[in-house]
């Protein structure tokens, strides 16, 4: 298996940390796995995106310029990603803040009400775990939900481990609602 | 410590040169490699060791010098520009028989270029980037693991032999995060009292430098002794990698991030029964020539694949002559190979 993501939206939604959560727990259930972060000239308030490939075989670049799967939290990221997917892939966006109706119809497209859902847990911080939980549900070969709640002690910092109980809960939360 | 973690390369690398003994770092920021003086701001302290941010990539350099003429195991680290900025000093920590650790997170260039990853600084790297008949170890990693493991050896070479050595990364492996298990230190001990300047009570002093007008062939010794050295480095140190590489038709030549593409186009290619294989050089200096004349006796083809304009093909072709088929592809300014386009540069050939 070779999946290739994007996690992508504004900076502080946690889309980078989205993306190392994953690579963790896949890395621990077994998956070869690299995470890299677009680092380009971006505005504040800007885009923020990851690339994630999760495989059962050595990874060659860790650049993902056609993914297999993209979790778009704000309209800019909708707009840049939508296109670049493969078809057949995933869409997985944020119905919350996004206000663009995406437009392909050879992919799948799911929406979810992410920030309202994690602020419904606790805070809307954690939109970003919703939407992850969501994805792995789609894309269980990535790895399992249990492995992701587990990694998160190693993937979030130490200043923020007191949102972790959120964090599961909104993991579950979206994980169910796929 | 043999528990698998997900690190970034520029951390890891970081954390390895901590691991190997390093206790003094100098540099001045520049992206892509900015993760290494972060890590090194944080981490230095806890280790009793030195973090310390230049007012300029020369005067990171020369701090480097006194550091590793006191005896210490010191780095640096910067990418492309910056590190054309340190040549005049690296020069000197060669004609002045220093060791010490230098990092190029390579970036697309010339000039100020942009900040993507890029291997455009080869010729930089291996054939001096300064002045005077010198050379430096140049160790390529091609994955974070490695970057690690070589950052280890890299203090090793540099103490044994009294060389700058350099990592020659980009801003990919850099930037990248993979699984790793952190290196343990090689315990091995490197006796620098008969030179190091660690104070002169009880004994005659000790003089490091490298401007030599007295007494006349002063400078032609070093030159000799330095020459000697690197041949033995030549000799002993050089360190090559092969991926399906024994019955291969068709080789390919590529040394770190280049090399993670042309692994997947080997696998295209093999799967399709073209019979491709993979030769890495990791020591760019000392090149293995040799070796590489070995791995390439058979083959009908050779490509080599560089994010340059074909800069280590020129190695290349000294180690094949003129009579072997050396292709080249490449792409410049910071931009990635495609592996279909390095399949379909084997493919079309092979198909002829």
């Amino acid at each position: 298996m070779y999946e290739g993501l994007i996690f992508a939206g504004f900076g502080g939604q946690g889309v980078i940390l989205s993306g190392k959560l994953l690579c963790i727990a896949a890395m621990n259930e077994g998956k070869h796995v690299s995470h890299i972060p677009s680092y380009g000239a971006e505005m504040r308030g800007g885009t923020a995106n990851c690339s994630v490939i999760v495989s059962d075989d050595e990874i060659g670049s860790p650049l993902v310029p056609h993914p297999t799967a993209a979790v778009v939290l704000n309209n800019p990221s909708l707009i840049k990603f939508e296109p670049r997917l493969q078809p057949g892939g995933l869409l997985v966006y944020n119905t919350s803040l996004i206000d663009v109706k995406p437009q392909r119809t050879d992919i799948t497209i799911v929406g979810i009400d992410a920030n309202d859902l994690a602020q419904a847990e606790g805070s809307s911080r954690a939109a970003n775990m919703i939407a992850l939980g969501l994805l792995v549900k789609k894309k269980p070969d990535l790895c399992s939900l249990d492995a992701l709640i587990k990694a998160l002690d190693k993937a979030v910092s130490a200043r923020n481990k007191e949102l972790n109980d959120i964090n599961i809960a909104c993991l579950k939360k979206g994980y169910q609602a796929g | 410590m043999s528990e698998k973690v997900l690190m970034k390369g520029n951390e890891a690398l970081a954390e390895a040169a901590i691991i190997a003994g390093c206790r003094h770092y100098f540099a001045y920021p520049i992206t892509p490699q900015n993760e290494i003086p972060a890590y090194m701001a944080l981490r230095m302290p806890m280790v009793e060791g030195t973090f310390l941010q230049a007012e300029s990539e020369i005067a990171s350099i020369n701090m480097v010098y006194g550091a590793s003429a006191a005896g210490a195991r010191v780095m640096t680290s910067s990418s492309s520009p910056g590190i054309s900025l340190k040549q005049e000093g690296i020069s000197y920590l060669a004609g002045a028989e220093l060791p010490a650790v230098i990092v190029n997170m390579m970036r697309g260039g010339p000039g100020l270029g942009n900040i993507a990853g890029s291997q455009a600084d080869y010729f930089q790297a291996t054939k001096g980037g300064g002045h005077g008949d010198y050379h430096i170890i140049v160790l390529a990693p091609g994955n974070v693991q490695e970057l690690a493991d070589l950052t280890i050896r890299a203090f090793d070479l540099a103490d044994e032999y009294r060389i700058p050595v350099m990592i020659l990364g980009d801003g990919f492996l850099g930037q990248m995060s993979e699984p790793l298990v952190l290196p343990k230190p090689t315990g091995k001990k490197f006796d620098k009292s008969s030179w190091a300047l660690s104070g002169a009570k009880g004994r005659d002093h000790h003089i490091v430098y490298s401007l030599r007008l007295t007494p006349e062939h002063a400078l032609e010794e070093l030159n000799i002794r330095l020459q000697e050295r690197y041949a033995a480095i030549s000799e002993k140190e050089i360190l090559f990698d092969t991926y399906r590489a024994d019955d291969a038709e068709f080789l390919l030549v590529a040394f770190g991030t280049s090399s993670r593409l042309c692994r997947n186009a080997v696998n295209i290619l093999r799967k399709e029964g073209i019979k491709a294989g993979l030769f890495r050089p990791i020591t760019l200096w000392p090149f293995p020539y040799d070796e590489l004349e070995k791995a390439a006796e058979k083959v009908r083809m050779v490509l080599s694949v560089e994010m340059n304009a074909g800069q280590m093909i020129e190695d290349i072709r000294l180690a094949l002559g003129k009579d072997k088929d050396i292709q080249s592809y490449g792409k410049m300014g910071g931009v990635v190979p495609e592996v279909d386009e390095i399949v379909e540069k084997v493919r079309s050939y092979g198909t002829r």
